[in-house]
């Protein structure tokens, strides 16, 4: 028996080598990641660990010791350079050759890349690795002016911890509206108003044309417009990381294709994370998803499935994001619904938006509301009385069981 | 270290060695005890690490902040012996402590 090979040591790799092991599994596994870290969490990364509240011994998903405790054989500073399922082996771009009986990709996804007039100049940075933030944070040390391309969750997240240190802080998307991708107009529009309210300068419909500096970026040019900046941090979306995949014939398309039990178009193959697109027959269709509970789920189910079982993911997505004092808890695609409803008021910065669709409950925004997120978890596709829901004085715990 | 027994909700047991500082749901996972998934990685934003702890060790526990309040409220398993483990700092004093785990994370 060759065992179970790992290409990642992402979030997903580290929960399925946990997994492994507490099904029972005794044989070899290795885990193969390109970055220099065990298995670490990436949220804290644009939160806590970029305003250096936690330290790199709170991201680790389990500590070293772990791997070696559990006959985990974890090979750090690993990349693989190529698949050949006809020999169920994969080999490192070191020249290393694994062999395997069910191999898992977990290779997550990387920034999306600037490519225009000077995006090479020192102190531009993106954010998706601890070594990212450390980069991040030795610049904001010396930072005065910090402009953030793209408004999407994480570039949000960067612009709160900044602005609470003080630095001038501006916000660049190209559409008009900020979470244009993932959230509604009006979700868009209270969130403009707090970065707003805070001092950050964001500024929509506005694409960055080109950076300026000597060296090191001192300006953000978009047409004629000109924005100082000594840090600058790109945040315009992910690509998934399907390339090993696709070159090993897999079939791919917006990521590693794989069935409800996680295997791809080869038996011996499996996918978890960010770099699938799985079938989600909660929400009867396919989806590509960046989170964190979608890749634990998946490294669960495709492990149980490597040892011969028969578990399907059916998961209901669901995501969070902190900016300042703010927690932000989402469950389910707010363009799912056809209507809206809303929950307490705004203006407290305490209200949950309920979204349904033919009146039953497909989709929450809830902002510091965990109870309206644990509702929505839980009443997700049930039909409810769309004014019960937007009434504070109506118990919710009534709607469950 | 403080031990920490947890008893899943079929009756095996597994008692664990815990680090001072870390919390009850790290001990969980670090050492492989089913039935806590810790989506969040502990950061009280998913309420799957929900255990049962009794009255008398509750009493030494601190008292749940708001967030864990209201992120267990909703919980179809809720008791007053309800806790988000990722809440809980492990300490000298706790050792011992023994931790239930429910039949399902919601
Ligand atoms: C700043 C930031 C904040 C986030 N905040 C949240 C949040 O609040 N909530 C949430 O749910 N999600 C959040 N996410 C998303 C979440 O972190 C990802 O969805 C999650 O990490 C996906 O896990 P994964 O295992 O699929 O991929 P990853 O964790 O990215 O792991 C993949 C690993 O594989 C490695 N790899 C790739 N190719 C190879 C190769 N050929 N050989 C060897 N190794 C390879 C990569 O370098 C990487 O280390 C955030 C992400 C970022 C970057
Ligand atoms: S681990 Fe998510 S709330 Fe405890």
């Amino acid at each position: 028996m060759s065992g179970i090979v790992i290409i990642g040591a992402g979030q997903a790799a580290g929960q399925a080598a946990a997994s492994l092991r507490q099904e029972g599994f005794e044989g070899t596994i290795t885990i193969l990641g390109d970055e220099d870290s065990a298995p670490y969490q990436r949220p804290p990364l644009s939160k806590q660990y970029l305003s250096g509240e936690v330290g790199v011994d709170r991201l680790l998903v389990r500590p070293e010791k772990f791997y070696v405790d559990k006959n985990i054989d974890l090979k750090t500073g690993t990349r693989v350079g190529s698949i050949a399922p006809s020999e169920k082996s994969v080999t490192t771009t070191g020249g290393d050759r694994f062999e395997y009986d069910k191999l898992l990709i977990a290779t997550g996804s990387r920034p999306r890349i600037l490519n225009i007039t000077g995006s090479d100049l020192e102190g531009i940075h993106y954010l998706r690795t601890m070594g990212d933030v450390d980069g991040i944070r030795e610049s904001m040390g010396s930072a005065s002016r910090i402009c953030i391309v793209g408004g999407g969750y994480i570039g949000l997240e960067v612009a709160a911890v900044a602005r609470t240190s003080g630095l001038d802080v501006t916000v660049l998307e190209m559409e008009d509206r900020i979470l244009q991708r993932v959230t509604t107009p009006e979700m868009s529009a209270y969130y403009h108003q707090l970065h707003a309210g805070r001092g950050v300068n964001i500024m929509t419909n506005t694409t960055v044309s080109g950076f300026q500096g000597n060296g090191s970026v001192s300006a953000v040019l978009c047409g004629d417009e000109i924005i100082e900046a000594d840090l600058v941090i790109v945040g315009i979306g992910i690509i998934p990381n399907v390339e090993l995949a696709e070159t090993a014939g897999l079939k791919c398309e917006n990521g590693i294709v794989v069935d409800d039990h996680c295997r791809s178009s080869d038996p011996d193959i499996y996918a978890a994370g960010d770099c699938t697109n799985h079938p989600n027959p909660l929400l009867n269709r396919r989806l590509r998803l960046e989170s964190v509970p979608n890749a634990m789920e998946q490294a669960r189910v495709a492990s149980a499935n490597m040892l011969g079982g028969d578990r399907v993911y059916a998961a209901i997505p669901w995501f969070w994001s902190d900016q300042y004092e703010l927690k932000l808890q989402m469950v389910g695609f707010s363009s799912d619904g056809d209507s809206s409803v809303i929950r307490g008021d705004k203006s407290t910065n305490e209200f949950a938006v309920f979204y349904l669709n033919d009146g039953k409950v497909v989709a929450v925004d809830a902002v510091n509301s965990p109870r309206e997120f644990m509702v929505c978890k839980q009443l997700y596709g049930k039909a409810v009385n769309a004014p019960d829901l937007a009434n504070p004085e109506f118990e919710l715990k009534s709607l469950l069981n | 270290m403080p031990q920490v027994k947890f008893i899943e909700f079929n009756g095996t047991e597994h008692v664990v060695d815990a680090s001072k500082g870390e919390s009850i749901m790290v001990a969980a996972t670090n050492n492989l005890v089913p039935g806590i998934d810790a989506d969040c990685g502990g950061e009280c934003s998913c309420a799957t690490c929900h255990v049962l702890i009794d009255a008398d060790w509750q009493a030494r526990l601190g008292a749940r902040s708001e967030q864990e309040e209201s992120m267990l409220d909703l919980n179809p398993d809720r008791t007053d012996e309800s806790r988000l483990s990722c809440q809980i700092p492990m300490t000298d004093e706790l050792d011992g402590i023994t931790v239930r785990l429910p039949e399902f994370q919601y």
